[in-house]
Protein backbone atom coordinates (compact mmCIF):
# COMPACT_ATOMS: atom_id res chain seq x y z
CA UNK A 1 0.00 0.00 0.00
CA UNK A 2 2.87 2.61 -0.81
CA UNK A 3 1.62 6.44 -2.14
CA UNK A 4 3.46 5.19 -5.43
CA UNK A 5 1.27 2.14 -6.55
CA UNK A 6 -1.16 3.21 -9.00
CA UNK A 7 -4.16 3.27 -7.64
CA UNK A 8 -6.81 -0.30 -8.87
CA UNK A 9 -9.73 1.49 -9.04
CA UNK A 10 -9.57 5.27 -9.72
CA UNK A 11 -12.69 7.56 -9.57
CA UNK A 12 -11.97 11.50 -10.18
CA UNK A 13 -14.80 14.17 -9.53
CA UNK A 14 -17.44 12.05 -10.66
CA UNK A 15 -20.91 12.94 -11.20
CA UNK A 16 -24.02 10.75 -12.29
CA UNK A 17 -27.44 11.63 -12.99
CA UNK A 18 -30.81 9.69 -13.26
CA UNK A 19 -33.17 12.52 -14.52
CA UNK A 20 -32.70 15.06 -11.99
CA UNK A 21 -31.70 12.75 -9.40
CA UNK A 22 -28.16 13.14 -8.65
CA UNK A 23 -26.72 9.46 -7.72
CA UNK A 24 -23.17 10.47 -7.69
CA UNK A 25 -21.77 14.12 -6.80
CA UNK A 26 -18.55 14.69 -7.80
CA UNK A 27 -17.22 11.80 -5.43
CA UNK A 28 -13.58 11.00 -5.67
CA UNK A 29 -11.71 7.72 -4.58
CA UNK A 30 -8.93 5.68 -4.80
CA UNK A 31 -8.45 2.23 -3.92
CA UNK A 32 -4.79 1.22 -3.69
CA UNK A 33 -3.18 -2.65 -4.42
CA UNK A 34 -4.51 -4.86 -1.31
CA UNK A 35 -6.75 -2.76 0.08
CA UNK A 36 -10.28 -4.30 2.12
CA UNK A 37 -12.71 -1.24 1.81
CA UNK A 38 -16.00 -1.45 2.84
CA UNK A 39 -18.42 0.93 1.12
CA UNK A 40 -21.67 1.82 3.95
CA UNK A 41 -24.53 4.27 2.66
CA UNK A 42 -28.48 4.05 3.58
CA UNK A 43 -30.12 2.91 0.08
CA UNK A 44 -30.22 5.06 -2.65
CA UNK A 45 -26.96 6.79 -1.37
CA UNK A 46 -25.19 5.84 -4.12
CA UNK A 47 -23.52 2.89 -3.44
CA UNK A 48 -25.10 0.52 -6.18
CA UNK A 49 -24.35 3.40 -9.05
CA UNK A 50 -20.46 3.48 -7.96
CA UNK A 51 -20.23 -0.12 -8.24
CA UNK A 52 -21.84 -0.10 -11.61
CA UNK A 53 -19.28 2.62 -13.05
CA UNK A 54 -16.37 0.71 -11.39
CA UNK A 55 -17.59 -2.45 -13.42
CA UNK A 56 -18.13 -0.97 -16.47
CA UNK A 57 -22.19 -1.18 -16.74
CA UNK A 58 -22.59 2.40 -16.48
CA UNK A 59 -20.36 5.83 -17.47
CA UNK A 60 -20.21 8.63 -15.42
CA UNK A 61 -22.01 12.34 -16.69
CA UNK A 62 -18.89 13.63 -15.84
CA UNK A 63 -15.02 12.47 -14.32
CA UNK A 64 -13.14 9.46 -15.12
CA UNK A 65 -13.62 6.24 -13.65
CA UNK A 66 -9.84 3.84 -14.06
CA UNK A 67 -9.93 -0.05 -13.33
CA UNK A 68 -5.94 -0.93 -13.35
CA UNK A 69 -5.58 2.07 -15.43
CA UNK A 70 -7.78 1.41 -18.07
CA UNK A 71 -11.45 2.61 -18.75
CA UNK A 72 -14.13 -0.39 -17.16
CA UNK A 73 -16.07 0.18 -20.06
CA UNK A 74 -13.61 -2.12 -22.22
CA UNK A 75 -14.09 -5.81 -21.91
CA UNK A 76 -10.19 -6.35 -21.91
CA UNK A 77 -9.84 -3.78 -18.06
CA UNK A 78 -12.59 -6.07 -17.05
CA UNK A 79 -10.46 -9.16 -17.04
CA UNK A 80 -8.92 -7.85 -13.64
CA UNK A 81 -11.95 -7.08 -11.76
CA UNK A 82 -14.17 -10.00 -9.91
CA UNK A 83 -18.09 -9.92 -9.73
CA UNK A 84 -20.50 -11.37 -7.97
CA UNK A 85 -24.25 -12.39 -9.71
CA UNK A 86 -27.37 -11.88 -7.32
CA UNK A 87 -27.97 -15.53 -6.00
CA UNK A 88 -31.51 -14.93 -7.50
CA UNK A 89 -30.16 -14.67 -10.93
CA UNK A 90 -27.88 -17.85 -11.83
CA UNK A 91 -29.04 -19.99 -14.35
CA UNK A 92 -31.57 -22.22 -13.27
CA UNK A 93 -30.88 -25.08 -15.67
CA UNK A 94 -26.79 -24.86 -15.68
CA UNK A 95 -25.36 -26.92 -13.45
CA UNK A 96 -22.82 -25.58 -10.52
CA UNK A 97 -20.14 -26.98 -12.73
CA UNK A 98 -21.11 -25.56 -15.73
CA UNK A 99 -21.50 -21.91 -14.90
CA UNK A 100 -18.06 -22.19 -12.80
CA UNK A 101 -16.68 -22.94 -16.43
CA UNK A 102 -18.35 -20.60 -18.11
CA UNK A 103 -17.32 -17.94 -16.10
CA UNK A 104 -13.80 -19.11 -15.67
CA UNK A 105 -13.89 -19.35 -19.65
CA UNK A 106 -13.89 -15.42 -20.12
CA UNK A 107 -10.36 -15.52 -18.29
CA UNK A 108 -6.67 -15.77 -19.47
CA UNK A 109 -5.67 -17.45 -16.22
CA UNK A 110 -8.57 -19.20 -14.56
CA UNK A 111 -8.91 -20.91 -11.51
CA UNK A 112 -9.71 -24.92 -11.95
CA UNK A 113 -13.41 -25.49 -11.45
CA UNK A 114 -12.78 -28.60 -9.33
CA UNK A 115 -10.10 -26.61 -7.03
CA UNK A 116 -12.73 -23.45 -6.65
CA UNK A 117 -15.68 -25.90 -5.66
CA UNK A 118 -13.27 -27.71 -3.01
CA UNK A 119 -12.61 -24.41 -1.34
CA UNK A 120 -15.91 -23.32 -1.24
CA UNK A 121 -17.34 -26.05 -0.17
CA UNK A 122 -19.21 -26.99 -2.96
CA UNK A 123 -17.22 -30.05 -4.57
CA UNK A 124 -19.81 -32.33 -3.86
CA UNK A 125 -22.60 -30.22 -5.84
CA UNK A 126 -20.77 -29.91 -8.61
CA UNK A 127 -23.82 -32.18 -10.83
CA UNK A 128 -26.54 -29.97 -8.96
CA UNK A 129 -28.46 -27.61 -11.22
CA UNK A 130 -28.10 -24.21 -9.29
CA UNK A 131 -32.13 -24.35 -9.59
CA UNK A 132 -31.92 -26.44 -6.95
CA UNK A 133 -29.10 -25.17 -4.60
CA UNK A 134 -30.73 -23.65 -1.38
CA UNK A 135 -29.90 -20.08 -0.55
CA UNK A 136 -26.77 -20.53 1.45
CA UNK A 137 -24.93 -22.63 -1.34
CA UNK A 138 -25.75 -20.13 -4.30
CA UNK A 139 -24.46 -17.27 -2.33
CA UNK A 140 -21.02 -19.18 -1.59
CA UNK A 141 -21.31 -20.02 -5.25
CA UNK A 142 -22.09 -15.97 -6.09
CA UNK A 143 -18.75 -15.22 -4.46
CA UNK A 144 -16.84 -18.44 -6.11
CA UNK A 145 -17.95 -16.83 -9.24
CA UNK A 146 -15.80 -13.65 -8.26
CA UNK A 147 -12.93 -15.39 -7.71
CA UNK A 148 -12.47 -17.62 -10.45
CA UNK A 149 -10.38 -15.50 -12.77
CA UNK A 150 -7.66 -14.28 -10.45
CA UNK A 151 -8.85 -10.62 -10.10
CA UNK A 152 -6.76 -7.73 -8.66
CA UNK A 153 -9.92 -6.58 -7.49
CA UNK A 154 -13.13 -8.02 -6.31
CA UNK A 155 -16.58 -6.13 -5.64
CA UNK A 156 -18.73 -7.66 -3.33
CA UNK A 157 -22.71 -6.17 -3.54
CA UNK A 158 -24.08 -7.68 0.33
CA UNK A 159 -22.18 -10.95 -0.09
CA UNK A 160 -23.55 -12.53 2.80
CA UNK A 161 -27.21 -11.37 2.72
CA UNK A 162 -29.73 -13.64 3.92
CA UNK A 163 -26.97 -16.19 5.29
CA UNK A 164 -26.96 -18.06 8.42
CA UNK A 165 -23.68 -17.90 11.04
CA UNK A 166 -21.89 -20.57 9.71
CA UNK A 167 -22.04 -19.60 6.22
CA UNK A 168 -21.09 -16.72 6.70
CA UNK A 169 -18.08 -17.32 8.39
CA UNK A 170 -17.40 -19.47 5.84
CA UNK A 171 -17.51 -16.57 3.41
CA UNK A 172 -15.88 -14.09 5.48
CA UNK A 173 -12.96 -16.78 5.52
CA UNK A 174 -12.47 -16.95 1.85
CA UNK A 175 -12.09 -13.10 1.51
CA UNK A 176 -10.00 -12.82 4.39
CA UNK A 177 -7.80 -15.38 2.41
CA UNK A 178 -8.29 -13.61 -0.94
CA UNK A 179 -7.00 -10.30 0.74
CA UNK A 180 -4.29 -12.09 1.98
CA UNK A 181 -3.09 -13.40 -0.66
CA UNK A 182 -2.86 -9.85 -1.91
CA UNK A 183 -6.27 -8.86 -3.06
CA UNK A 184 -8.03 -5.73 -3.24
CA UNK A 185 -11.96 -6.24 -2.05
CA UNK A 186 -14.13 -3.17 -2.03
CA UNK A 187 -17.43 -4.60 -0.20
CA UNK A 188 -20.79 -2.90 0.29
CA UNK A 189 -22.86 -4.42 3.01
CA UNK A 190 -26.28 -3.68 5.00
CA UNK A 191 -24.53 -5.53 8.07
CA UNK A 192 -22.64 -2.86 9.57
CA UNK A 193 -20.57 -5.96 11.80
CA UNK A 194 -19.63 -7.71 8.47
CA UNK A 195 -18.02 -4.67 7.62
CA UNK A 196 -16.86 -4.14 11.00
CA UNK A 197 -15.31 -7.43 10.83
CA UNK A 198 -13.53 -7.75 7.26
CA UNK A 199 -12.63 -3.62 6.46
CA UNK A 200 -9.39 -2.08 6.65
CA UNK A 201 -10.86 1.25 5.18
CA UNK A 202 -14.17 2.91 4.93
CA UNK A 203 -16.11 5.02 3.00
CA UNK A 204 -19.39 6.42 4.18
CA UNK A 205 -21.36 7.68 1.23
CA UNK A 206 -25.11 9.21 1.63
CA UNK A 207 -27.12 11.71 -1.18
CA UNK A 208 -24.11 10.73 -3.62
CA UNK A 209 -21.51 12.24 -1.55
CA UNK A 210 -18.54 10.55 0.47
CA UNK A 211 -19.35 11.66 3.81
CA UNK A 212 -16.18 9.89 5.47
CA UNK A 213 -13.49 8.26 4.03
CA UNK A 214 -10.34 6.47 6.86
CA UNK A 215 -9.30 3.81 8.46
CA UNK A 216 -12.14 1.83 10.77
CA UNK A 217 -10.16 3.14 13.87
CA UNK A 218 -10.41 6.76 12.89
CA UNK A 219 -13.56 6.61 11.77
CA UNK A 220 -14.58 4.71 14.92
CA UNK A 221 -13.14 7.53 17.13
CA UNK A 222 -14.83 9.97 15.31
CA UNK A 223 -17.80 9.40 17.38
CA UNK A 224 -15.87 10.83 19.92
CA UNK A 225 -17.98 8.75 22.59
CA UNK A 226 -16.80 6.00 24.86
CA UNK A 227 -18.96 3.19 26.61
CA UNK A 228 -18.61 2.60 29.98
CA UNK A 229 -21.06 -0.31 31.64
CA UNK A 230 -21.84 -0.77 35.36
CA UNK A 231 -23.72 -2.71 37.12
CA UNK A 232 -25.29 -1.00 39.93
CA UNK A 233 -28.63 -0.24 42.27
CA UNK A 234 -26.89 2.94 42.93
CA UNK A 235 -28.31 5.46 40.07
CA UNK A 236 -31.09 6.82 39.42
CA UNK A 237 -32.94 6.55 36.05
CA UNK A 238 -31.10 7.08 32.67
CA UNK A 239 -32.78 10.54 32.32
CA UNK A 240 -31.62 11.56 35.87
CA UNK A 241 -27.72 10.32 35.66
CA UNK A 242 -26.68 12.74 33.34
CA UNK A 243 -27.15 15.36 36.44
CA UNK A 244 -25.93 13.03 39.14
CA UNK A 245 -22.39 12.00 37.22
CA UNK A 246 -21.12 15.14 35.19
CA UNK A 247 -19.00 13.73 32.53
CA UNK A 248 -22.35 11.46 31.52
CA UNK A 249 -23.82 12.84 28.10
CA UNK A 250 -26.38 10.21 27.69
CA UNK A 251 -27.67 6.73 29.27
CA UNK A 252 -29.31 3.58 29.49
CA UNK A 253 -30.21 1.05 31.49
CA UNK A 254 -31.83 -2.54 31.83
CA UNK A 255 -31.96 -4.17 35.13
CA UNK A 256 -28.99 -3.20 37.07
CA UNK A 257 -27.01 -2.60 34.30
CA UNK A 258 -25.88 0.89 32.86
CA UNK A 259 -24.24 2.00 29.76
CA UNK A 260 -22.95 5.24 29.92
CA UNK A 261 -21.44 7.62 27.33
CA UNK A 262 -18.99 10.07 27.96
CA UNK A 263 -16.57 11.61 25.95
CA UNK A 264 -13.62 11.08 28.63
CA UNK A 265 -14.34 7.69 29.75
CA UNK A 266 -10.99 8.25 31.84
CA UNK A 267 -12.30 11.06 34.12
CA UNK A 268 -16.04 9.30 34.19
CA UNK A 269 -14.02 6.16 36.29
CA UNK A 270 -12.45 8.71 38.42
CA UNK A 271 -15.84 10.20 38.84
CA UNK A 272 -17.25 7.36 39.57
CA UNK A 273 -14.76 5.92 42.01
CA UNK A 274 -14.65 8.78 43.88
CA UNK A 275 -18.11 9.37 44.30
CA UNK A 276 -18.47 6.07 46.28
CA UNK A 277 -21.03 4.54 43.94
CA UNK A 278 -20.74 0.79 44.52
CA UNK A 279 -20.60 -1.41 41.55
CA UNK A 280 -19.27 -4.29 40.08
CA UNK A 281 -18.15 -5.53 36.14
CA UNK A 282 -17.12 -2.26 35.02
CA UNK A 283 -16.17 -1.95 31.18
CA UNK A 284 -15.07 0.26 29.11
CA UNK A 285 -15.75 0.18 25.15
CA UNK A 286 -15.34 2.11 21.73
CA UNK A 287 -18.47 3.12 19.73
CA UNK A 288 -19.41 0.83 17.24
CA UNK A 289 -19.30 1.23 13.42
CA UNK A 290 -23.07 1.42 13.92
CA UNK A 291 -22.97 4.38 16.23
CA UNK A 292 -20.46 5.94 13.94
CA UNK A 293 -22.35 5.31 11.17
CA UNK A 294 -25.55 7.02 12.23
CA UNK A 295 -24.10 10.26 13.21
CA UNK A 296 -22.60 10.39 10.12
CA UNK A 297 -25.68 9.93 8.29
CA UNK A 298 -28.79 11.23 9.70
CA UNK A 299 -30.50 13.51 7.94
CA UNK A 300 -31.46 17.16 9.11
CA UNK A 301 -34.39 16.95 7.38
CA UNK A 302 -36.65 14.85 4.86
CA UNK A 303 -35.27 15.71 1.47
CA UNK A 304 -37.91 15.38 -0.85
CA UNK A 305 -35.68 14.81 -4.12
CA UNK A 306 -34.20 11.72 -2.41
CA UNK A 307 -36.07 8.09 -2.48
CA UNK A 308 -33.11 6.77 0.25
CA UNK A 309 -35.03 5.07 2.93
CA UNK A 310 -33.96 6.80 6.15
CA UNK A 311 -31.18 5.38 8.41
CA UNK A 312 -33.24 3.09 11.40
CA UNK A 313 -33.53 5.54 14.43
CA UNK A 314 -30.45 5.91 16.63
CA UNK A 315 -29.64 4.98 20.34
CA UNK A 316 -33.03 3.03 20.08
CA UNK A 317 -31.21 0.07 20.42
CA UNK A 318 -27.69 0.00 22.39
CA UNK A 319 -26.68 -3.29 21.81
CA UNK A 320 -27.31 -4.07 18.71
CA UNK A 321 -27.63 -7.74 17.63
CA UNK A 322 -24.74 -8.69 15.20
CA UNK A 323 -27.83 -9.03 12.43
CA UNK A 324 -28.94 -5.57 12.90
CA UNK A 325 -29.44 -3.95 9.84
CA UNK A 326 -28.86 -0.57 8.65
CA UNK A 327 -32.13 -0.74 6.08
CA UNK A 328 -35.66 -2.36 6.56
CA UNK A 329 -35.43 -2.86 2.77
CA UNK A 330 -32.91 -4.56 1.51
CA UNK A 331 -33.65 -5.13 -2.30
CA UNK A 332 -31.82 -3.04 -4.90
CA UNK B 1 -0.80 -9.43 -15.58
CA UNK B 2 -0.18 -13.32 -16.81
CA UNK B 3 2.02 -14.18 -19.97
CA UNK B 4 -1.79 -16.25 -20.71
CA UNK B 5 -3.37 -14.30 -23.63
CA UNK B 6 -7.05 -13.48 -23.28
CA UNK B 7 -9.44 -15.88 -25.01
CA UNK B 8 -10.21 -15.06 -28.73
CA UNK B 9 -13.61 -13.63 -30.25
CA UNK B 10 -13.93 -16.91 -31.62
CA UNK B 11 -13.83 -19.01 -28.39
CA UNK B 12 -15.56 -16.68 -26.34
CA UNK B 13 -18.83 -17.14 -29.02
CA UNK B 14 -17.91 -20.98 -28.57
CA UNK B 15 -18.61 -20.69 -24.97
CA UNK B 16 -21.63 -19.01 -24.86
CA UNK B 17 -22.69 -21.08 -27.57
CA UNK B 18 -22.10 -24.06 -25.80
CA UNK B 19 -24.06 -22.65 -22.30
CA UNK B 20 -27.15 -21.33 -24.32
CA UNK B 21 -27.65 -24.64 -26.28
CA UNK B 22 -27.66 -26.44 -22.95
CA UNK B 23 -29.84 -23.80 -21.33
CA UNK B 24 -32.18 -24.43 -23.79
CA UNK B 25 -31.96 -27.96 -24.17
CA UNK B 26 -32.60 -28.40 -20.63
CA UNK B 27 -36.17 -27.42 -20.97
CA UNK B 28 -37.42 -30.25 -23.34
CA UNK B 29 -40.42 -28.85 -23.64
CA UNK B 30 -39.74 -25.89 -25.39
CA UNK B 31 -37.55 -28.08 -27.90
CA UNK B 32 -40.46 -30.30 -28.50
CA UNK B 33 -42.92 -27.95 -29.00
CA UNK B 34 -40.58 -26.16 -31.84
CA UNK B 35 -40.24 -29.78 -33.28
CA UNK B 36 -43.63 -31.12 -32.75
CA UNK B 37 -46.14 -28.18 -33.84
CA UNK B 38 -44.92 -28.32 -37.48
CA UNK B 39 -45.06 -31.75 -37.70
CA UNK B 40 -48.51 -32.15 -36.66
CA UNK B 41 -49.40 -29.59 -39.10
CA UNK B 42 -47.81 -31.86 -41.68
CA UNK B 43 -49.87 -34.68 -40.25
CA UNK B 44 -52.74 -32.95 -39.94
CA UNK B 45 -52.95 -30.78 -42.89
CA UNK B 46 -50.95 -32.50 -45.90
CA UNK B 47 -50.77 -36.29 -45.75
CA UNK B 48 -54.21 -37.04 -46.06
CA UNK B 49 -54.86 -35.03 -48.88
CA UNK B 50 -53.78 -37.51 -51.57
CA UNK B 51 -53.94 -34.53 -53.93
CA UNK B 52 -51.01 -33.00 -52.53
CA UNK B 53 -49.29 -35.23 -50.51
CA UNK B 54 -49.25 -37.33 -54.20
CA UNK B 55 -48.33 -34.73 -56.15
CA UNK B 56 -44.39 -34.39 -56.07
CA UNK B 57 -44.40 -30.64 -56.73
CA UNK B 58 -47.20 -30.15 -54.60
CA UNK B 59 -45.89 -31.75 -51.27
CA UNK B 60 -42.52 -30.47 -51.90
CA UNK B 61 -44.18 -26.92 -51.62
CA UNK B 62 -46.08 -28.03 -48.48
CA UNK B 63 -42.99 -29.77 -46.71
CA UNK B 64 -41.29 -25.74 -47.36
CA UNK B 65 -44.54 -23.93 -46.33
CA UNK B 66 -44.30 -25.98 -42.90
CA UNK B 67 -40.07 -25.67 -43.01
CA UNK B 68 -40.71 -21.64 -43.27
CA UNK B 69 -43.20 -21.59 -40.53
CA UNK B 70 -41.02 -23.84 -38.42
CA UNK B 71 -38.60 -21.06 -38.75
CA UNK B 72 -40.15 -18.23 -38.51
CA UNK B 73 -42.09 -19.16 -35.30
CA UNK B 74 -38.79 -20.71 -33.90
CA UNK B 75 -36.80 -17.49 -34.44
CA UNK B 76 -39.65 -15.26 -33.32
CA UNK B 77 -40.21 -17.03 -30.43
CA UNK B 78 -36.12 -17.90 -29.44
CA UNK B 79 -35.64 -14.35 -29.61
CA UNK B 80 -39.16 -12.57 -29.03
CA UNK B 81 -39.36 -14.20 -25.87
CA UNK B 82 -35.95 -15.54 -25.25
CA UNK B 83 -34.05 -11.92 -25.12
CA UNK B 84 -36.88 -10.34 -23.16
CA UNK B 85 -36.99 -12.80 -20.72
CA UNK B 86 -33.03 -12.51 -20.07
CA UNK B 87 -33.36 -9.17 -20.18
CA UNK B 88 -35.44 -9.82 -16.83
CA UNK B 89 -33.06 -12.09 -14.99
CA UNK B 90 -30.27 -10.45 -12.46
CA UNK B 91 -27.87 -12.80 -14.35
CA UNK B 92 -27.92 -10.68 -17.07
CA UNK B 93 -26.26 -7.62 -16.19
CA UNK B 94 -23.19 -10.25 -14.33
CA UNK B 95 -22.71 -11.54 -18.04
CA UNK B 96 -22.13 -8.51 -19.27
CA UNK B 97 -20.08 -7.36 -16.29
CA UNK B 98 -17.48 -10.69 -17.51
CA UNK B 99 -14.74 -9.48 -20.13
CA UNK B 100 -16.44 -9.93 -23.22
CA UNK B 101 -18.20 -7.59 -25.76
CA UNK B 102 -22.14 -7.89 -26.27
CA UNK B 103 -21.09 -9.70 -29.90
CA UNK B 104 -19.83 -12.95 -28.42
CA UNK B 105 -22.93 -13.28 -27.15
CA UNK B 106 -25.38 -11.95 -30.23
CA UNK B 107 -23.31 -14.16 -32.55
CA UNK B 108 -23.70 -17.24 -30.15
CA UNK B 109 -27.55 -16.46 -29.66
CA UNK B 110 -28.23 -16.29 -33.36
CA UNK B 111 -26.08 -19.64 -33.92
CA UNK B 112 -28.07 -20.99 -31.46
CA UNK B 113 -31.58 -20.38 -32.86
CA UNK B 114 -30.00 -21.35 -36.33
CA UNK B 115 -29.44 -25.01 -34.52
CA UNK B 116 -32.59 -25.45 -32.89
CA UNK B 117 -34.43 -24.14 -36.29
CA UNK B 118 -33.04 -27.02 -38.34
CA UNK B 119 -34.14 -29.15 -35.47
CA UNK B 120 -37.49 -28.25 -36.38
CA UNK B 121 -37.12 -28.90 -39.81
CA UNK B 122 -35.71 -32.28 -39.21
CA UNK B 123 -39.20 -34.43 -39.02
CA UNK B 124 -40.80 -32.48 -41.65
CA UNK B 125 -38.41 -33.38 -44.04
CA UNK B 126 -38.45 -37.03 -42.76
CA UNK B 127 -42.26 -36.92 -42.90
CA UNK B 128 -42.58 -35.51 -46.12
CA UNK B 129 -40.07 -38.28 -47.50
CA UNK B 130 -41.79 -41.67 -45.98
CA UNK B 131 -45.54 -40.41 -46.08
CA UNK B 132 -45.90 -38.23 -49.07
CA UNK B 133 -44.16 -38.01 -52.33
CA UNK B 134 -42.24 -35.11 -52.31
CA UNK B 135 -38.73 -35.55 -53.89
CA UNK B 136 -35.81 -33.06 -54.03
CA UNK B 137 -32.20 -34.40 -55.06
CA UNK B 138 -29.55 -33.98 -52.53
CA UNK B 139 -27.88 -31.01 -54.46
CA UNK B 140 -31.31 -29.31 -54.10
CA UNK B 141 -31.92 -30.13 -50.46
CA UNK B 142 -28.60 -28.35 -49.56
CA UNK B 143 -29.27 -25.27 -51.43
CA UNK B 144 -33.48 -25.61 -49.55
CA UNK B 145 -31.30 -25.74 -46.40
CA UNK B 146 -28.32 -22.77 -47.40
CA UNK B 147 -32.23 -20.66 -48.29
CA UNK B 148 -33.92 -21.48 -45.14
CA UNK B 149 -30.51 -20.28 -42.47
CA UNK B 150 -30.79 -17.31 -45.02
CA UNK B 151 -34.65 -16.67 -45.15
CA UNK B 152 -34.41 -17.35 -41.08
CA UNK B 153 -32.00 -13.82 -41.10
CA UNK B 154 -34.67 -10.71 -41.17
CA UNK B 155 -37.25 -13.33 -38.83
CA UNK B 156 -34.25 -13.44 -36.38
CA UNK B 157 -34.34 -9.99 -36.51
CA UNK B 158 -37.52 -9.33 -36.14
CA UNK B 159 -37.53 -11.27 -32.73
CA UNK B 160 -34.46 -9.83 -31.08
CA UNK B 161 -36.34 -5.88 -32.09
CA UNK B 162 -39.46 -7.41 -29.96
CA UNK B 163 -37.13 -9.23 -27.17
CA UNK B 164 -34.61 -6.11 -26.68
CA UNK B 165 -37.78 -3.60 -26.96
CA UNK B 166 -40.37 -5.14 -24.53
CA UNK B 167 -40.99 -7.15 -21.26
CA UNK B 168 -41.36 -11.03 -21.57
CA UNK B 169 -45.01 -10.62 -20.68
CA UNK B 170 -45.53 -8.31 -23.10
CA UNK B 171 -43.43 -10.06 -26.22
CA UNK B 172 -45.68 -13.19 -26.00
CA UNK B 173 -48.52 -11.75 -27.07
CA UNK B 174 -46.66 -9.08 -30.15
CA UNK B 175 -45.24 -12.57 -31.43
CA UNK B 176 -48.06 -14.29 -31.44
CA UNK B 177 -50.09 -11.72 -33.36
CA UNK B 178 -47.69 -11.16 -35.69
CA UNK B 179 -46.64 -14.60 -36.47
CA UNK B 180 -50.27 -15.06 -37.65
CA UNK B 181 -50.31 -12.81 -40.60
CA UNK B 182 -46.70 -13.39 -41.44
CA UNK B 183 -48.03 -17.56 -41.19
CA UNK B 184 -50.89 -16.71 -43.65
CA UNK B 185 -48.88 -14.50 -46.04
CA UNK B 186 -46.58 -17.65 -46.26
CA UNK B 187 -49.24 -20.30 -47.31
CA UNK B 188 -49.64 -22.01 -44.42
CA UNK B 189 -53.65 -22.19 -44.23
CA UNK B 190 -53.93 -21.59 -48.03
CA UNK B 191 -51.52 -22.25 -50.93
CA UNK B 192 -50.66 -18.81 -52.62
CA UNK B 193 -52.03 -19.88 -55.99
CA UNK B 194 -55.30 -19.84 -54.61
CA UNK B 195 -55.29 -16.17 -53.30
CA UNK B 196 -56.83 -13.20 -54.82
CA UNK B 197 -55.02 -11.02 -56.85
CA UNK B 198 -55.08 -7.98 -54.85
CA UNK B 199 -54.43 -10.44 -51.61
CA UNK B 200 -51.37 -12.07 -53.48
CA UNK B 201 -49.56 -8.79 -54.35
CA UNK B 202 -49.60 -7.61 -50.77
CA UNK B 203 -48.36 -11.02 -49.60
CA UNK B 204 -45.35 -10.88 -52.08
CA UNK B 205 -44.15 -7.70 -50.31
CA UNK B 206 -44.16 -10.06 -46.92
CA UNK B 207 -40.98 -11.60 -46.10
CA UNK B 208 -42.43 -14.90 -45.34
CA UNK B 209 -44.03 -14.91 -49.29
CA UNK B 210 -40.59 -14.06 -50.36
CA UNK B 211 -38.94 -16.75 -48.37
CA UNK B 212 -41.47 -18.89 -48.87
CA UNK B 213 -40.86 -18.96 -52.85
CA UNK B 214 -37.67 -18.73 -52.43
CA UNK B 215 -37.63 -22.00 -50.98
CA UNK B 216 -40.06 -23.30 -52.90
CA UNK B 217 -38.03 -22.47 -55.97
CA UNK B 218 -34.42 -23.96 -54.77
CA UNK B 219 -36.19 -27.22 -53.77
CA UNK B 220 -38.38 -27.91 -56.64
CA UNK B 221 -37.22 -25.51 -59.49
CA UNK B 222 -40.03 -23.81 -60.07
CA UNK B 223 -39.57 -20.10 -61.10
CA UNK B 224 -40.12 -17.80 -58.38
CA UNK B 225 -41.20 -13.56 -58.94
CA UNK B 226 -38.69 -11.28 -59.84
CA UNK B 227 -38.88 -9.26 -56.84
CA UNK B 228 -38.49 -12.07 -54.17
CA UNK B 229 -35.05 -11.39 -53.34
CA UNK B 230 -35.23 -7.48 -53.14
CA UNK B 231 -38.00 -8.10 -51.00
CA UNK B 232 -36.32 -10.31 -48.97
CA UNK B 233 -33.08 -8.13 -48.53
CA UNK B 234 -35.41 -5.07 -48.38
CA UNK B 235 -36.79 -6.33 -44.76
CA UNK B 236 -34.03 -8.24 -43.80
CA UNK B 237 -32.09 -4.52 -43.91
CA UNK B 238 -35.17 -2.69 -42.01
CA UNK B 239 -34.93 -5.09 -39.55
CA UNK B 240 -31.65 -4.94 -38.81
CA UNK B 241 -31.72 -1.34 -38.29
CA UNK B 242 -34.89 -2.03 -35.71
CA UNK B 243 -33.21 -4.23 -34.03
CA UNK B 244 -30.19 -2.37 -33.68
CA UNK B 245 -32.46 0.37 -32.63
CA UNK B 246 -34.11 -1.76 -29.82
CA UNK B 247 -30.39 -3.04 -28.26
CA UNK B 248 -29.80 0.81 -28.14
CA UNK B 249 -32.43 2.04 -26.66
CA UNK B 250 -32.43 -0.85 -23.85
CA UNK B 251 -28.82 0.01 -22.98
CA UNK B 252 -29.91 3.72 -22.62
CA UNK B 253 -32.56 2.47 -21.06
CA UNK B 254 -30.63 -0.09 -18.24
CA UNK B 255 -26.91 1.30 -18.43
CA UNK B 256 -26.74 4.80 -19.02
Amino acid sequence: MTVTDEPVVAVRGVTRRFNDVVALDDVSLDIAPGELVGLLGPNGAGKSTLLSLVSGQRKPDSGVVRLCGQDPRLASARATLGLTPQETGLPATLKVREVVDFVAGHYPDPVRTPVLLEQFGLADLAGRQTGGLSGGQRRRLAVALSLVGRPSIILLDEPTTGLDVAGRQTLWAAIREYHASGGTVLLTSHYLEEVQALAHRVVVIDEGVVRADDTMEQILERVGLRRVVLHTTGLPAPDAVPARLTGVVRASQEGDRYELYTPDADALVREIVTSGLVFHGLEVRGATLEEAFEQMVTHPAADLHRRSAPADPPAADPAPSPSHRVNQDGAR
Amino acid sequence: MTSTVTPSAVSLTWLHLKYQFLETVRVPIAVLGNLLFPALAMFFFVVPQEEVAGDPVMATMAVASLGLFAICSASLFTYGLGVAEDRGLPFDPFVRSLPAGPTPRMVARVLNGAIFSLFGVVPLVLIGWLFTDATVTGRQLLTGIVVLLVVSVPFVLLGMAIGYSLSAKAALPVVQVILFPLAFADGLFMPPMFFPDWLAVISQATPTRAGRDLLVGALTGEPVYALAWPVLLAWTALLAALAVVAYRRDEGRRFR
